[in-house]
């Protein structure tokens, strides 16, 4: 479904990212983790298309996608759920769900798309009123993944989910994320939280100093010395 | 002491003057909100729409009504214009140049103006009944004028509000990155709204050259207010900006009565300064 081929990007004269080469398959789910600064992030943006990549091939449902912009990526049918959450607080619950159908096609099924984001998170549809940012932590992120979901996306991004959560809402969030799965929705996450997405996904990259050190099967690589390379980035 | 009548009418003055200088405030304040520039030359762009009435209405005889619509056309596409043509090539450079270029172009339209129409006063005579309620004259082009600004700001509060487009713009000012992930060129937001707010420039010209007289320099005695009422209000507050307008005008219009008209703006601007001390982020921004 979404192939990288030798993705190359960076900011300014900055190169994070090194000949990534990376593949998610239609109705998998993958996960990248590694230390802070491996440019994790950097690989999601490229993705969503906020950076354009330095070389190497984007391709989307055989489709190549480097260098189209964000606006245009996400009618592809690739949704990112930013890291920070990047809601728009000022606006309401309801308006911020609006907001994530704001593509022509994604209006259309506007009502339907709703039902459903209320029915995987009702803490969504109790608030709807109430401004996005007096919602708890735990709440945004559903709230981010939610109006992620409003553009009716095969792909989802997620960008540290679990960032700045309680213990007992990174759980929980996972949960979510689990049905969110279930519903048949590809999905590549990056996370710090390993040990749990690992039970999340299929598979997972380890993602160092802006290179691919190891992939595989996610069960496998929890029996690995993995979860600790991923944590000090041996 | 002055007669409560005076004070009264005066009060009403104000209040209608506040409507228009609302209008005017609130489309800087749009655009300020969302794109993050002060359009220095806001107010010289409602001369212009000013000038293009008195030229539609007074000299080629056009009624009114057309010349407000051709008025509200003409400032959206001179939003546009300012947006594509100034704004645009230097949106990502140091803040100070876009206060710079802006600030350049409200010389060009006054000197633009003084070439093409000397230094003239023009005004539009409109034969409007006149109004008296309780033994004070009300003008009816005031009245006027203060009812469309109303009309419009509601219109633009339900298109902030009710539509897509809309919540999108103010969608954009909170999180541009974020917005682009939704699918919306932040690029396009942008224009229309600089077309929104050259619309409510215009809309607030027509409105303006029935009550005075148009020169090259307006943008001078109006333009300063509508800065003050912006960074009173708030910048970028837009419910800011309505309450600041209303509380502007009739400091104005109350000393002047009491003393002069021109001590009445000077005391504007003493109020204006001791609020900056007291609330510096604005009447309605929440103390730190």
């Amino acid at each position: 479904m979404l192939e990288l081929r030798a993705v190359t990007a960076g900011y300014g004269a900055f190169t994070a990212l090194w000949d990534v080469t990376l593949q998610v398959r239609a109705g998998e789910a993958v996960a990248v983790v590694g230390p802070n600064g491996a440019g994790k992030t950097t690989l999601m943006r490229v993705i969503s298309g906020l950076i354009a990549p330095r070389s190497g091939q984007l391709t989307f449902e055989g489709a190549s996608i480097g260098g189209t912009p964000a606006y245009d990526i996400v009618g592809h049918g690739i949704a990112h759920v930013p890291e920070g959450r990047r809601i728009f607080p000022g606006l309401t619950v309801a308006e911020n769900l609006k907001m994530g159908a704001f593509l022509p096609r994604a209006r259309r099924r506007f009502a339907e798309s709703l039902a459903r984001v209320y029915a995987l998170f009702p803490v969504l549809a109790e608030r709807h009123k109430q401004r996005a940012g007096s919602l708890s932590g735990g709440e945004q992120q559903m709230l981010a993944v939610g109006r992620a979901l409003m553009s009716g996306p095969k792909l989802i991004l997620l960008d540290e989910p679990s960032m700045g959560l309680a213990p007992v809402m990174v759980l929980r969030l996972f949960d979510l994320i689990r049905r969110v799965r279930e519903e048949g929705y590809t999905i590549l996450v990056v996370e710090q939280n390993v040990r749990q997405v690992l039970k999340l996904v299929d598979r997972a990259y380890l993602l160092e100093v802006g290179r691919i050190r190891t992939e595989g099967r996610a069960a496998e690589l929890a029996e690995q010395d993995f979860v600790r390379k991923a944590y000090v980035g041996l | 002491m002055i007669d409560p009548l005076f004070l009264t009418e005066a009060a009403i003055n104000g209040l209608l003057l506040g409507g228009v200088l609302a209008l005017l405030a609130l489309g800087l304040n749009l655009i300020f909100g969302v794109i993050d520039i002060v359009w220095i030359a806001y107010v010289d762009l409602v001369m212009i729409c000013m000038y293009a009435v008195y030229f539609l209405v007074q000299v080629y005889g056009y009624p009114m009504w057309l010349g407000g619509i051709a008025s509200v056309a003409l400032g959206a596409l001179l939003g546009v214009a300012v947006h594509v043509l100034i704004i645009s090539p230097i949106l990502s450079s140091a803040p100070v140049n876009q206060l710079l270029a802006t600030g350049g172009l409200l010389f060009f339209l006054q000197s633009f103006a003084t070439f093409l129409w000397t230094t003239d006063h023009r005004s539009v005579r409109l034969t409007l009944p006149r109004l008296e309620i309780l033994d004070m004259p009300i003008s009816v082009a005031r009245l006027i004028a203060f009812a469309l600004a109303v009309l419009a700001m509601l219109g633009l509060y339900l298109f902030l509000t009710r539509t897509y487009v809309g919540t999108a713009i103010r969608a954009v000012s909170q999180d541009r990155e974020a917005m682009s992930l939704m699918g919306a060129n932040p690029q396009r937001v942008y224009v229309v709204t600089s077309a929104v707010g050259g619309a409510m420039a215009g809309l607030a010209g027509a409105l303006l050259i029935i009550q005075y007289a148009v020169h090259p320099f307006f943008g001078a005695a109006f333009g300063p207010i509508t800065f003050m009422i912006c960074v009173l209000g708030g910048l970028g507050n837009m419910v800011g900006a309505f309450v600041a307008s209303f509380v502007m005008s009739e400091v104005i219009a109350i000393s002047g009565v009491i003393w002069s008209t021109e001590m009445g703006y000077v005391i504007a601007f003493v109020v204006f300064i001791v609020m900056i001390f007291v609330r510096p982020g604005g009447i309605l921004a929440r103390r730190s």
